[in-house]
């Protein structure tokens, strides 16, 4: 190995001994996440089989209907949340910078930040079962059931729990977008991208518009289990319906996130078997943004039975069947690369072939039930629940246990079983049809679902005992398949390099591989490098291309542009340390001391991760460089420090807010979907007092200084700037007049941010005291209450806006921050420009909304 | 080293349009969101607020006012990228997979994500007209 080999293996070396959980690099997280997603997917297969023990027989009392709807809840819940969501992050995390010929994706502590939240929030909600106080209101957790008759804990787990981990979902959606739009080799452009990463594109942009509806909607039902807002409560003008629609419009966009990172492995794992390109490669980029894009006119089909007019359901009706077009493109897509390729037989492939014929059992019977009286007759029966297994299992499941056959070896150097794994495909494959073929006759003939037991003579114990033992025999499946995984294989040789013999860059990799993630970052001119390009692997391992080395001794890898992949930056990503780790503990810590109104340590741990969370940032981020620029090699010198939409982290702000914008959006919706439901929305009078409003004075005063507080700090960052430019032009002069005109400047500068700071501070007030002076009471009607929680969310994030401008003031005082490297300030001031948005929104529509109702 | 180009620059692909945008592929796609929360939402109001008091032909003339303008932004979508595409090589059976290819492959892409975004949007616009009897 070269000197270069050794200072850039140096500087991606792995931490040792107890230190190796201080990791953040994409190859540790990724299969710690990936590990962590698979035990709960065991866990929550565990749970299944207790569920098909007690319906085996009739009349069965094994399980009290409290267990039972326990146990249900749970299955369901970490199925989608600790188990289908996680594992695509996982496995995006761990191969998207491989197939990207990147070193790791842009925020590899962010990646592990997310990891940690994870396993905390899913060890705390699974953990709730063995105590007996596991949520028990289905997986969607429908109001009033879990506001008004489910008192205990159990729904504040779910909830609380659970928003913990759609934030780490957030968390890796901003960095997987990022990753594949600003870090793939120079080349890739935007028709060369494997498609793997156009999926996670897609899912990942899912994910930013999906998830915070349900944060938006879990916040609602916790104000109103904790303080009595009465959002779900009929009584007092709430609805729960909205519920539904919250829920619904994060539930339906789930499955397609589920299912499209999985058909991502399909669209990898075919080519190489068929040893042929992928066929119709633009069909297939249709195929996934358009699923991506239908898959939210759909949710309103979870609601057909719930009483709405016959044209709205006639519009998701139609939506739900124009659907089934990108998804059935794609799966064309793959038959015909198998058609025209010449396909060698393996056991990765024949759980992707099980895949797309399962998915397409469970897509017909979907078309089935987009039609709305067919779905009226089988709402809430077995039949409902064959077909969700047929979709998720057939588009996610098997497809994944093709991902563990087929990347197995790039994990690990050594080769699963083919025989083994033979054997685990054919008692997968019959045991899961056995278990939920016969769910659908059971549907049929009436059989409901979430029911602990039935009586005997219905004709259900058949179809139910036979559904039993298919669910064993597929348990055995999977038995089959952990013992491969984990069997040790110290006596296996290790495989030779790129095994399966495939085109993309992810097999690039030596075996064993190194931590360095690639040993130079190539110029990418084809779909298929290995295959097409020639010499590829000669030159990267020989540090031909760029970056071969680590003459400074960081972590280094190379940002390019979104269309054409053009080189643009040097970007230097941050190493291992335990911050990560703290911060998701005492994050963590708020979320479960809440749970059960412990607000006392809950205080003090927000406090406790505020503060971690602020050294993380200071010490980790916007660091300004030893140097300006950076010689890559190839006679290329590229920036070390950008700021702006240059950099990475602008694009990871930007994306941030706009899920952040999508959560305040839905409370909005709120506001305006009890307009809708209610003949006088505001209402002058309920229970016997006048309902009252927030005024218009103080709201409209609240926008306005908001306004005044965005501008100044519009002119901060620009004052900020104009300090280089001063002291450019006087370069000649004396040092002296020098150091007094930048002096000059920044005390512009630290004035602009004080004036923001004060408006931000007076907006916040005055949207707080509008409210306030006039006696809004939150629970006495749910107009109150929509209009507190409105109020209550911009005042956070004003108070966190002000926070950021502390923050830019504190980094240019300790010279973190000045005129050129002027990231921290750009970054604030795009929050801003969101937050001054929603302050106007929020204002605007609380003022000036009831006198136009 | 062989085969490898300038790095800075890549060969610039022709035709270079306003078609070079990624976002460019998304327009149909957002105009058929559009256009189905704007059904959607009349639709709810219609039914809790003004479906006593109005006529449906104010709600049809509502949806028309909508589906116009959508369609023919998703038709005018389409076409520009049909052409942006049908310079390049045809798309069978390894589409565009040369560098050069880049703006053919967007514009092929938003064509066909044109043409699924205006199958959406008429199967909006048939619920309509199939109640419409009724």
């Amino acid at each position: 190995m070269d000197e270069r080999a050794e200072r850039l293996l140096k500087a991606w070396e792995t931490p040792k001994g107890w230190r190796y959980w201080s990791a953040v690099n994409n190859s540790e997280v990724g299969l710690w996440y990936t590990l962590a997603a698979f035990a709960f997917f065991l866990f929550g297969g565990v749970l299944a089989l207790i569920m098909r023990i007690q319906l085996a027989i009739p009349d069965n009392d094994w399980l009290t209907p409290e267990q039972y709807n326990q146990v249900f809840t749970m299955h369901g819940s970490v199925m989608m949340f600790l188990f289908a969501v996680p594992i695509l992050e996982a496995i995006s995390i761990m191969l998207l910078p491989e197939m990207l010929g990147a070193r790791d994706l842009p925020f590899p502590r962010l990646s592990a930040y997310g990891f940690w939240c994870f396993l905390i929030g899913g060890v705390f909600v699974c953990g709730s079962l063995f105590f007996g106080v596991g949520p028990r209101g289905g997986w969607f957790m429908y109001p009033p059931m879990t506001t008004q008759y489910q008192t205990d804990v159990g729904p504040d787990i779910w909830l609380l729990g659970l928003s913990f981990i759609e934030i780490a979902s957030i968390a890796a959606a901003v960095e997987l977008i990022v990753g594949t739009l600003k870090c793939r080799p120079p080349g890739m452009r935007l028709n060369l991208i494997p498609l793997y990463a156009w999926y996670i594109l897609v899912v990942a942009v899912m994910i930013l518009f999906a998830f915070p509806p349900l944060i938006a909607g879990d916040l609602l039902m916790e104000l109103e289990r904790a303080l009595d807002w009465p959002f779900f409560d009929a009584e007092r003008g709430g609805d729960p319906m909205l519920w539904q629609h919250l829920f619904w419009i994060f539930g339906h966009p789930e499955v397609y996130i589920v299912f499209l990172p999985s058909i991502a492995l399909v669209a990898m794992i075919v080519p190489t078997f068929a040893r042929t390109p992928i066929a119709g490669y633009g069909w297939i980029v249709l195929a996934a943004v358009g699923t991506g894009f239908l898959s939210f006119g759909l949710w309103v089909h979870h609601m057909f039975t719930t009483g709405l007019p016959g044209i709205s359901i006639g519009i998701f009706s139609a939506a739900s069947e124009a659907v089934a077009i990108p998804t059935g493109v794609q799966i064309f897509c793959f038959i015909a690369t198998l058609l025209i390729g010449r396909v060698r037989r393996n056991v990765a492939l024949m759980f992707v072939l099980a895949g797309l014929a399962t998915f397409i059992i469970g897509g017909l019977t979907g078309v089935m039930i987009a039609i709305a009286p067919f779905d009226y007759q089988v709402h809430d029966t077995y039949f409902i629940v064959g077909h969700l297994h047929y979709v998720l299992v057939g588009g996610t499941i098997f497809p994944i246990v093709a991902g563990f056959y087929y990347y197995y070896p790039f994990v690990t150097g050594k080769q699963l079983s083919e025989r083994l794994g033979t054997i685990a495909f054919w008692v997968m494959l019959i045991g899961f049809n056995v278990a939920f073929f016969p769910m659908h006759i059971s549907g049929l003939i009436g059989m409901p679902r979430r029911v602990y037991t039935y009586p005997g003579g219905m004709g259900f114990e058949l179809p139910n005992l036979i559904s039993s033992i298919g669910a064993f025999t597929l348990g055995i499946g999977f038995l089959i398949l952990l013992y491969d995984v984990f069997r040790p294989k110290g006596k296996q040789p290790l495989v030779k390099r790129n095994l399966w013999n495939a085109g993309t860059l992810e097999w690039s990799g030596q075996v064993p591989d190194q931590p360095w993630g690639i040993r130079s970052i190539p110029i990418v001119t084809t779909r298929y490098p290995l295959w097409e390009q020639e010499n590829f692997l000669k030159d990267v391992d020989e540090g031909n291309f760029y970056l071969p080395d680590a003459e400074e001794g960081l972590r280094e890898t190379m940002v390019t542009s979104t269309v054409d992949a053009e080189p643009m930056q040097c970007l230097r990503v941050p190493g291992p340390t335990f911050l990560t780790l703290f911060a998701a503990m005492f994050t963590g810590a708020v979320f479960i001391f809440s749970t059960f109104h412990w607000y006392w340590a809950a205080g003090v741990s927000c406090v406790l991760s505020f503060a971690t969370i602020l050294i993380w940032l200071w010490t980790g981020t916007a660091i300004i460089p030893e140097k300006d620029t950076k010689d890559v090699g190839l006679d290329l010198t590229l920036p070390t420090y950008v700021s702006g939409p240059a950099a990475v982290g602008w694009w990871a702000m930007f994306i941030t807010m706009l899920g952040d914008m999508t959560a305040f959006v839905s409370l909005v919706f709120g506001y305006f979907f009890y307009w809708t439901v209610h003949e006088d929305f505001p209402p002058t009078q309920f229970d016997g007092r006048i309902v009252m409003g927030p005024g218009m004075v103080w709201p409209l005063c609240s926008v306005a200084l908001a306004i005044l507080a965005w501008l100044s700090v519009l002119l901060s960052r620009r004052w900020n700037r104009t300090g280089t430019n001063v002291a450019t032009v006087n370069a000649t002069i004396d040092q002296k007049s020098k150091r007094r005109d930048t002096w000059r400047a920044s005390i512009r500068f630290y004035f602009g941010i004080a004036i923001a700071i004060l408006l931000g501070l007076a907006s916040a007030w005055a949207l707080f005291w509008g409210p306030y002076s006039n006696g809004v009471d939150p629970t006495q009607h749910v107009y109150c209450a929509s209009v507190s929680v409105l109020v209550l969310w911009t005042i956070l994030h004003l108070l966190v806006g002000v926070v950021m401008l502390v923050y830019t003031a504190a980094r240019r005082v300790c010279g973190l921050m000045d005129a050129v490297h002027d990231a921290d300030i750009v970054n604030v001031t795009l929050y801003w420009h969101f937050l001054a948005l929603t302050a106007t929104i929020t204002g605007t529509v609380i003022a000036l909304f009831p006198e136009v109702a | 080293m062989p085969g490898v180009e300038s790095p800075t620059k890549h060969a610039e692909s022709k035709p270079k349009t306003i078609r070079d945008h990624l976002w460019w592929i998304v327009i149909s796609p957002c105009t058929w969101a559009i256009h189905f929360l704007a059904c959607y939402i009349t639709v709810a109001i219609w039914y809790e607020k003004l479906a006593e008091t109005h006529d449906l032909k104010t709600l049809w003339t509502l949806i028309s006012l909508y589906s116009v303008p959508a369609i023919l932004v998703i038709v005018l979508v389409a076409g520009m990228s049909y052409q942006n595409f049908r310079r390049g090589d045809p798309p069978i059976p390894y589409d565009f997979d040369d560098p050069d290819e880049r703006t053919h492959f967007l514009g092929f892409t938003a064509f066909l994500l044109s043409l699924l975004s205006l199958i959406a949007t008429l199967y909006t616009v048939l619920v309509f007209v199939m109640v419409g009897g009724h």
